[in-house]
């Protein structure tokens, strides 16, 4: 099913949740609505799912305006990060529900509610309870009650905030592989950057109600039209760092104390000229060379693969990911590499891409 | 070194012994006279006279155990006030539960013009004594009388007169007592029977109302007791016998011109309190069984 947002607008008189929110979801396409909490990412969710009714703008599914359809009658399956299954019924109660309220008989019921139930692996748990589950079989209940109505479209609401990490990342590809496979449409609420970037198709990033960035994971790592997008897209986040980019004898230099590297052209003519600009970086992009730019070691993480490294350039901090095999050390003085064909060039002012906007 | 170790050991274990003691004295001499109260009452149901604990007979001597108290049982007029003091007890029960369930839910979850002035007189008629509306009411119940059909059930001197005085000063209470179980379930689970094809009056009742079954009971036992030991509305709107309750026919026991079997009355009030005592037994599991809920943290 194609959904379609058009000057979508929640608000609650002076509180506005969602501010004219222009998307379009493809069929079977899997979209990421990222955000900080408080973003409007939930609230256009629930307009989706039919539990908010907008304050203005449409909601289409396949064409047809739904904002009054009500949410039983838009056949939308919904993951609930709390997983909001009814405590008072045991597994296979909660997920022939959905089948009870259509009237389905009894037998077939019986059917696609267990046959839902062995697709997520919880076959051999119907008659327990959600407080005798673990919070992965709880979730895996809880998608399954999403799915045995056989929806046209899957929302999920931070469906794997409440799980520990490694099954976090289990349950990230199990989701995608079984969203694939059925070829649902789906929308996923989230503010885990890392699981917006493996699992979807397209990632609509949100701030303060508004739709900041809709693009693919790669052109929105590589090419982040927004300060907002750059810090808030990859893991550890980008550096910026407030300088000046010159032209001298052909070459573009991005300039601050202590600071001096040559630009490709490319990049550095957008940025040249325009005073105060803020560069980015990301640690991945910067390495320790035998030449370079002079950087002190001010703090050092270990991560394992790689040491996250706090390092001070005169009175600026960066983050640069090192190899941990070079042992280096508090206080250590060495010289750092730009990947300066990364660089990313942002207008202070308005926080837009230089490059990209 | 071990010795010491002893020594102190020995003083603290008179310490220790105290400091286990004296607490359960302090409870036991506090509690002590509703319990003697109590060990009176029921000594008293089965004597003719009794001199502190004791029962005596009429030459002043220890003993005298009679069950001429409990006689009153043969009296059809008990088993009809029984009868009217459990009607009025459970259809509190009802009334009550089914009003501020249904009022709370809308209260706690829906948005209407008013919800909020509502909510805040409702908790301003609570504030006001009952005693206070006891004119009025009458006004109103004289009023529902002349009323064909409904006056015959819920006019002055019926059952149903009394039963809805008192569910409507019970409600406040009420409401406010279940919209605070509502407001702590999370909308979640709500929002998913919504989503999952459920019509919103099915969600209150096949998952709402299940989630606050503790909640219900807890109401249920409050109201079972007010209406089943009700004095003075039941007093005050009735007359006679045929549509007295419990505590009237006590109450009516009591004559100004001759002498008052008090032996009997203790009986009485025996008698009104083995139901409630059953009541408990049978509901305490409920009010105790704090329910599972199927979420980790959540909204």
């Amino acid at each position: 099913m194609k959904v379609e947002l058009e000057n979508l607008t929640k608000r609650w008189g002076n509180v506005v949740g969602a501010d004219s929110m222009n998307l379009d979801v493809k069929d079977a396409e899997f979209v990421a609505f990222l955000g900080p909490s408080g973003c409007g990412k939930t609230t256009t969710l629930l307009m989706v799912a039919g539990i908010y009714k907008p304050t203005a703008g449409f909601i289409r599914f396949d064409g047809q305006v739904v904002n009054h359809v009500a949410p039983k009658d838009r056949n939308i399956g919904m993951v609930f990060q709390s997983y909001a299954l009814y405590p008072h019924m045991n597994v296979f109660q909660n997920i022939s529900y959905p089948l009870k309220l259509k009237k389905i008989p009894k037998d077939e019921m019986q059917k696609r509610a267990q046959r839902v139930a062995d697709m997520m692996g919880i076959g051999h748990l119907m008659d327990r309870r959600p407080a005798q589950l673990s919070g992965g079989q709880q979730q895996r209940v809880a998608l399954g009650r999403a799915l045995v109505k056989e929806p046209q479209l899957l929302l999920f609401d931070e469906p794997l905030s409440n799980l520990d990490a490694r099954l976090r990342l289990s349950m990230r590809s199990e989701i995608k592989r079984l969203q694939m496979g059925l070829g649902i449409t789906s929308v996923y609420v989230t503010h885990d950057q890392v699981e917006a970037m493996t699992m979807a198709d397209r990632v609509a990033v949100m701030k303060d109600g508004k739709l900041q960035a809709y693009s693919t994971p790669d052109e929105l790592y590589d090419r982040p039209r927004t300060l907002f997008i750059a810090g808030f897209v990859g893991n550890p986040p980008m550096n910026f760092l407030e300088m000046e980019v010159v032209r001298e004898n052909g070459d573009y230099h991005a300039r601050r104390e202590g600071f001096d590297v040559v630009i490709p052209s490319d990049r550095g003519e957008k940025a040249a000229g325009k005073g105060n600009v803020i560069l980015g970086i990301r640690p991945e992009d910067i390495t320790i060379s035998d030449e370079g730019t002079p950087a002190e070691v001010f703090i050092v993480e270990s991560l394992g693969r790689d040491d996250l490294i706090n390092m001070h350039i005169g009175e600026a901090s960066i983050h640069v990911l090192a190899d941990p095999v070079l042992g280096l050390k508090m206080g250590q003085n060495v010289r750092l590499d730009f990947n300066t064909h990364k660089v990313q060039f942002f207008d202070p002012a308005t926080e837009k891409s230089l490059l990209w906007a | 070194m071990t010795t010491a170790t002893f020594e102190s050991g020995s003083q603290s274990g008179v310490k220790r012994f105290l400091g286990r003691t004296l607490p359960y004295v302090l409870l036991v001499l506090s509690i002590s006279p509703i319990v003697l109260g109590y060990a009176w009452l029921i000594i008293a149901t089965f004597s003719y006279r009794t001199e502190g604990l004791f029962p005596i007979d009429a030459a002043g001597n220890i003993g005298g155990w009679t069950l001429s108290n409990w006689s009153f049982l043969t009296d059809p007029a008990i088993w009809r006030v029984t009868l009217n003091s459990f009607v009025l007890a459970v259809g509190m029960v009802i009334g009550v539960g089914f009003v501020s369930s249904m009022a709370a839910y809308s209260l706690s979850r829906m948005n209407f013009a008013g919800r909020k002035g509502f909510l805040s007189l409702t908790l301003l008629l609570h504030a006001f004594p009952s005693v206070t509306l006891l004119i009025a009411i009458f006004f109103v119940l004289n009023f529902l009388s002349k009323i064909p059909a409904i006056g015959a059930w819920f006019g002055y001197n019926t059952l149903g007169g009394v039963a809805l005085v008192m569910i409507s000063l019970d409600l406040p209470l009420g409401i406010w007592l279940m919209k605070g179980f509502f407001d702590n379930l999370s909308w979640d689970m709500e929002r998913a029977a919504l989503i999952d094809g459920a019509s919103r009056f099915r969600v209150w009742w096949e998952i709402i109302i299940p989630l606050i079954k503790p909640g219900l009971a807890a109401l249920a036992i409050f109201n079972f007791l007010s209406g089943w030991s009700a004095f003075l509305i039941p007093f005050t709107f009735t007359v006679g016998s045929k549509v007295a309750n419990l505590p009237v026919y006590m109450r009516q026991m009591i004559s100004d011109t001759a002498p008052t079997n008090w032996n009997m009355i203790a009986a009485v009030g025996m008698f009104q309190l083995i139901p409630v005592l059953i009541f408990f037994i049978f509901t305490q599991e409920m009010l105790l069984s704090v329910y599972a809920g199927g979420s980790k943290g959540g909204t």
